[in-house]
């Protein structure tokens, strides 16, 4: 072959020849001081305000933490606190209060909060049956929801250990006097209420057992529309963890002295679980400065990275 | 399977033995003639034939055959072996001697022993190190799960999230516990199942993948195609590619490999005369000598130039005496081999075209050099050959032929002329003919034979004696009665017929010696220089003669002037060691004086002042597989330069075996012949030439190629771009699973120690599938780190090879170091910002997989070099797929994580933990990269930059920029 007629062969096969010889137009970045100097800068310039942006935001949530599962155990049956939540004898009313810091702007969210909680435990999390939460009466695969799937030969629904051990602290807020309205609707995600949870499927059999591990379920119901239960079975990431219990549709004003009556139904006592009331304006992730101080943090050393590679690019270029 | 008869009616069967040996000349088989007489075709014949035990020599049979009554002897010219095609043969008739696996074919069937590359026999070790750190890992979490359990005991009944025991039935019974032990254990299996991507059993998958692209490449490679035997490179071993870029030591052989084996006659001294002109090629005889018969021209395939003073000569005719001597040596050369002339037809009815088909391309380039002195070799039979002696027809009977054999290095003819004279013709090695040359005899002519002989082999010519006696009818009779014999003995034919050769070929009277030119491949000294420079041991081994050899050496540029030669020839053990260590001596003399020149002047390269060592293969005899070994070895280390000559084929692995005994250095052989294939076998990189010499070497090579050449840009461009690559790539891998398993484990600390995924179970499985699979393996096949240009005019760069560059010890533990930095940050930084809220462990499980995959693909992304179209694709196309494979697993209502992605993607703060991860993770890594390449660059960061930065500007600056740099050795 001369040179010419590989000439043209490569003309004819152009494209596919640049590929097989490896010649494929590229690009060759290749690392200058400069831009790596202006790379350090940019990252300092986007996240140093970024990060104080959110730390301000994050600063300006009002959210009152007040933590009930001591405080609402009386006085005498603070030694043995796990025979006072199973007792049913004994009324689990209790009450508590809270002067609003700030003005707060409606909507207001009421979480409450449980730590040392692992509702990421495995034994837990595996214990469900999203098939029948979705289709209902199904006496197969309910079998991942043992111990809790039967009881008297009928199936349990919702079966499983997290429905079982559903949520049953109830809060009632008084300001003046007056009761403020919680609303609880919509507190789940619209997704789990139309395609997750059947709605055509009613609670049945459920918490009927000898262990009652928290709170019932209005059989008339069906599963789409009890938000609690759909609230409580996203099960939470980490063992600290807060749900939605509700929203206060009116603004509170600073120096509002709020009464919250509550029932303290549900036993994390036997565990050292503990129980928090959250009243706040935020909806994801509450008040929480960290990422705004990572922000911060990771805008400023890569500005100091920037000058240190400044000051060498100068002192000592290559 | 024994010939009994053919279509020919001398019962001759050409073959072609491709599947056999590779090579692709015709070879002839004869049939006997007693057999042939009897027609088998037609008749029944019966006979008996005693033959030896299978066995898989494939040159060698010895049998006899019983046909009425009258002992027939059998060689290997007598049968056809099981693999051989038919050519120009329309039917043959046998006996089947040897069947099914024990026919020779299947005998020989050993598979090439299999290798494995030093990089990947590296990374099991570091794969053993991940293991460990799996165990690790497992244990850490039994151990917590077992003290989480112990201190929980009593609560395990009743917590919401465990409730051991089952209340359903009457009996309380626990359920799914099966004691503290076996549930600690449980648990350890567990984590095993989890924790198990830990090791990268897609890594070998990839790399297999990569290797074939790679492959792809080289074979596909314009550079390396041969244009003159139409040859593409050839990757016959996919497991080795980036041995390539290590190679610390090439062994080459000399014939066929540095040279192209294309033998072409450049002079001859016939009865003292030198003829060696030759140059002045005129018009006329552009076409060569031809003959005119029967209104048909014949024509030797190939035109050989001719000394126009001998043709005068030749022409002359016998009347004077030199004439009859350039005669009978010309008869000599056309009569005095094996070689079979094949003729072709071409378009021109009237023109057919002699094509001498030869074992050796020595004899065929004398054949052709007779045909066109006129002496043209028309046909060959067993029985008899015609030579067409300028225009005139004659017959000879051959009475007799003595193969070529290694020990007596010569063959001879015994032909009857048709004046029922018989002489025999003696062709050899110088060293063997002038002791069976009858020195009495014209002292004066043998005296300037030899000196032709020398100033020949002094230019690089192969060279050959040719004598020739006039035998008595006595002489011939004792001669013939005693080669019957022979011939047909079973036990030791071939030493009863070397001893009747060797009556035969003596007292003969010397007629001239031949010049045959061993042309140098292409770029053959270019190539060499290029490797030495590279920092690459080049040694050669060759069958050759010393002078041969050295002489080659210099026309290759492998030994230069400016070399100290230190020969070592001994004919026993002592005088080896003695003269071995008189050169260690010397040699450190002299690099210890080059050492000095070194320090002071810092102005010597890599060719201070070098050593070469030439070393003959009698003396390797009493080294190798001795004490010596050692001592040759230190000697061979102090030499840039080692020229072994006259070795055997098994010596050559010997030497081999040697060097690769005492360094961890990679040795690369390459060769052509099947006197390389043990050498081929033995080094740890193979390279085949696929050249005149057969096939042999290229089967049992890992590589194969058209030239000599094309180990340049094979060890320099596609072995430092494979090397690269891959290193870069098992790094990489490791990498990638280690920070996966890493986040999985540290949430498995925040959940009780249970295994529980906060990533779902599809995207554990797609991550190594779909999500980071592509990019490793486009970028392990199509990543250059330097341009083709820069490598090849900069052989020094290839000494990152040899440093390990891409892939250390220390690179492991740095990778693993910065993994377990970037999967702390993954993990903990979600975790913090999510804390007590109100997140759900699947949307925070997708948060994590985008992460980890948006990160592990921005990290090969930094680390990229050359971005052309399929990178960018490769890269960017997996985060989106991933993308869409999480959102896909998000729109299944049956999974526990329905719509999880839809609803976080909403938030802000999703968005803000994915870009605060990707940065604070990628930047220790960047800052490090970023120092390291200003203020320690390696030799290949620095040639990227001028290949950047001065690529317009002379390429002399950028000389003057690197060399100081370069020149400086690192370890």
């Amino acid at each position: 072959m001369t040179d010419t007629d590989r000439g043209t062969q490569r003309d004819r096969h152009s494209a596919f020849s640049l590929f097989t010889q490896q010649s494929l137009p590229a690009c060759k970045p290749v690392l200058t001081p400069e831009w790596v100097i202006m790379t350090f800068l940019f990252i300092g310039f986007i996240f140093i305000p970024v990060g104080l942006v959110t730390l301000r935001a994050s600063h300006s949530v009002v959210e009152i933490v007040e933590r009930y599962d001591i405080g609402c155990v009386p006085e005498p049956f603070r030694i043995d606190k796990v025979s006072y939540i199973q007792d049913d004898s004994i009324p689990k009313n209790c009450s508590l209060s809270f002067k609003v810091p700030k003005y707060m702007k409606a909507p207001i969210y009421i979480y409450y909060q449980l730590d040392n909680y692992y509702q990421n435990h495995r034994r837990y999390v595996k214990s469900r049956s999203d098939k029948q939460l979705l289709h209902g009466q199904n006496e197969h695969g309910i079998s991942s929801c043992q111990p809790v799937e039967v009881n008297n030969d009928r199936p349990i629904i919702p079966c499983g250990l997290i429905a079982w051990s559903l949520f049953n602290d109830t809060f009632t807020f008084i300001r003046n006097r007056a009761e403020l309205k919680v609303n609880r609707k919509n507190i789940a995600w619209k997704s789990d209420r139309g395609h997750k949870f059947g709605k055509n499927v009613y609670p049945f059999n459920f918490q009927n057992g000898t262990l009652i591990g928290g709170g019932k379920l209005n059989p008339t119901i069906p599963l789409s529309d009890q938000e609690d239960l759909i609230v409580w079975m996203r099960t939470s990431a980490l063992p600290s963890f807060r749900k939605l219990y509700g929203r206060i549709e009116k603004d509170l004003d600073v120096d509002d002295v709020v009464v919250v009556h509550l029932m303290n139904n549900y036993n994390t006592y036997s565990f050292g679980g503990k129980k928090k009331l959250v009243v706040g304006a935020n909806w994801l992730g509450g008040k929480n400065d960290f990422l705004g101080l990572a922000y911060v943090f990771i805008g400023s050393s890569s500005v100091t990275i920037a000058v240190v590679f400044t000051l060498l690019h100068l002192l000592s270029p290559r | 399977m024994v010939l009994l008869s053919t279509s020919e009616p001398t019962g001759v069967a050409y073959v072609q033995t491709t599947n056999l040996d590779g090579e692709s000349n015709l070879k002839t088989r004869y049939a006997k003639q007693e057999t042939l007489q009897k027609i088998p075709e037609k008749e029944n014949v019966s006979g008996l034939i005693k033959c030896e035990k299978p066995n898989r020599n494939i040159y060698g049979f010895q049998a006899n055959m019983e046909v009425d009554g009258k002992q027939v002897s059998l060689g290997p010219s007598n049968i056809i072996l099981r693999g051989c095609e038919l050519k120009n043969t329309t039917w043959a008739v046998g006996v089947a001697v040897y069947a099914g696996s024990e026919t020779k074919a299947m005998l020989n069937n050993s598979g090439a022993p299999s290798k494995r590359s030093r990089l990947e026999t590296h990374m099991n070790l570091e794969i053993i190190f991940l293991s460990l750190f799996l165990v690790a890992l497992c244990t850490v979490v039994s151990v917590c799960a077992a003290v989480w359990l112990r201190r929980h005991r009593d609560e395990l009944d009743y917590l919401p999230f465990y409730r051991r025991k089952d209340f359903s039935e009457d009996e309380e019974k626990n359920y799914n516990y099966y004691g503290w032990g076996l549930e600690i254990f449980f648990t350890f299996l567990m984590s095993v199942i989890v924790f198990q991507i830990m090791i990268p059993i897609s890594l070998y998958i990839s790399m297999e993948l990569v290797r074939v692209g790679q492959a792809y490449f080289m074979i596909r490679d314009a550079e390396m195609y041969d244009e003159s035997s139409n040859t593409r490179f050839q990757c016959r071993a996919l497991n080795i590619n980036e041995d390539l870029g290590q190679i610390k030591y090439v062994f080459s052989d000399k014939t066929g490999t540095l040279t192209e084996n294309m033998m072409e006659f450049q002079c001859a001294s016939i009865w003292g005369v030198d003829f060696n002109g030759g140059k002045a090629t005129s018009q006329d005889q552009k076409d060569g000598y031809f003959v005119q018969a029967d209104g048909q021209v014949l024509r030797p395939k190939m035109v050989v130039k001719t000394d126009p003073e001998l043709l005068q000569y030749v022409r002359n005719g016998k009347e004077t005496k030199e004439g009859s001597y350039v005669h009978d040596f010309f008869l000599a050369l056309a009569a005095c081999n094996t070689i079979v002339p094949i003729i072709v037809d071409t378009p021109d009815p009237t023109l057919k075209l002699i094509d001498y088909q030869g074992e050796s391309p020595d004899e065929q380039a004398l054949v052709y050099a007779a045909a066109a002195y006129g002496f043209m070799l028309i046909e060959r039979t067993s029985g008899h050959i015609v030579i067409d002696i300028q225009g005139e027809r004659k017959r000879f009977n051959v009475l007799g032929l003595h193969e070529f054999d290694s020990d007596r290095k010569r063959m001879s003819v015994i032909l009857g002329f048709p004046n029922q004279s018989v002489k025999v013709f003696v062709k050899g090695a110088d060293t063997t003919m002038f002791s069976v040359i009858d020195r009495s005899l014209n002292t004066s002519i043998i005296r300037a034979t030899e000196a032709h002989l020398q100033s020949y082999s002094s230019i690089g010519l192969r060279t050959l004696v040719i004598g020739m006696r006039e035998l008595s009818t006595s002489e011939f009779e004792e001669w013939h009665s005693a080669f019957e014999v022979a011939s047909t003995a079973l036990m030791g034919r071939a030493r009863l017929l070397r001893k009747i050769a060797s009556n035969i070929e003596s007292n003969l009277c010397i007629l001239g010696a031949s010049g045959i030119e061993d042309k140098l491949q292409q770029g053959v000294p270019e190539a060499i220089e290029s490797l030495r420079t590279a920092g690459i041991k080049v040694w050669v081994l060759t069958g050759d003669k010393q002078e041969t050899a050295i002489s080659i050496g210099y026309s290759s540029k492998l030994l230069t002037s400016k070399m100290t030669q230190v020969i070592v020839n001994s004919n026993s053990k002592e005088s080896c060691r003695k003269s071995l260590e008189d050169a260690i001596i010397m040699s450190k003399k002299l690099t210890t004086t080059s050492g000095t020149t070194n320090e002071t002047g810092r102005t010597l390269g890599t060719g201070s002042t070098p050593v070469a060592l030439i070393i003959d293969g009698t003396s390797l005899v009493y080294i190798l597989d001795s004490e010596l070994e050692e001592r040759l070895f230190e000697l061979a280390c102090n030499c840039s330069v080692v020229l072994c000559c006259r070795v055997a084929p098994l010596q050559k692995a010997g030497i081999i075996s040697l060097v690769k005994k005492r360094t961890s250095d990679m040795t690369l052989a390459i060769g052509d012949g099947a006197n390389d294939v043990s050498m081929i076998q033995m080094a740890d990189v193979g390279v085949g030439i696929s050249g005149q010499e057969g096939r042999q070497a290229v089967m049992a090579s890992d590589f194969a190629m058209g030239q000599f050449r094309f180990l340049v840009p094979l060890l320099f461009v596609h072995g430092h771009w494979n090397y690269q690559r891959m290193g870069y790539m098992i790094l990489y891998n490791f990498y990638r699973n280690a920070v996966f398993v890493l986040v999985l484990f540290w949430y498995v600390l925040f959940t009780c120690f249970t295994l529980t995924t906060a990533i779902n179970e599809w995207s554990s499985v797609l991550y190594s599938v779909i999500y980071t699979s592509v990019p490793t393996i486009v970028v392990g096949i199509l990543d250059k780190d330097l341009s083709r240009l820069t490598l090849l005019k900069h052989p020094q760069l290839y000494g990152a090879g040899h440093r390990d560059e891409c892939y250390n010890r220390t690179l492991f533990w740095i990778t693993m170091l910065d993994t377990l930095y970037q999967s702390v940050v993954v993990f903990f930084i979600p975790l913090l910002a999510y804390w007590g809220s109100t997140i759900d462990a699947a949307s925070i499980g997708d948060l994590w997989t985008l992460a980890v995959v948006i990160l592990v693909n921005l990290h090969l992304a930094m680390d990229v070099i050359h971005w052309n179209w399929i990178t960018h694709a490769a890269i960017w196309g997996s985060i989106i797929a991933t993308f869409i494979c999480v959102i896909v697993i998000d729109a299944i209502p049956s999974l526990v994580g329905y719509w999880a992605i839809f609803e976080i993607a909403k938030t802000r703060l999703f968005w803000f933990c994915l870009l605060a991860i990707i940065v604070t993770a990628l930047i220790p890594r960047f800052v490090v990269k970023v120092l390291y390449q200003f203020y320690a660059p390696c030799d290949v960061q620095i040639a990227r930059e001028a290949e950047k930065f001065w690529a317009q500007s002379q390429s002399a600056a950028v000389e003057v920029e690197m060399s100081p740099i370069l020149d400086h050795p690192r370890r």
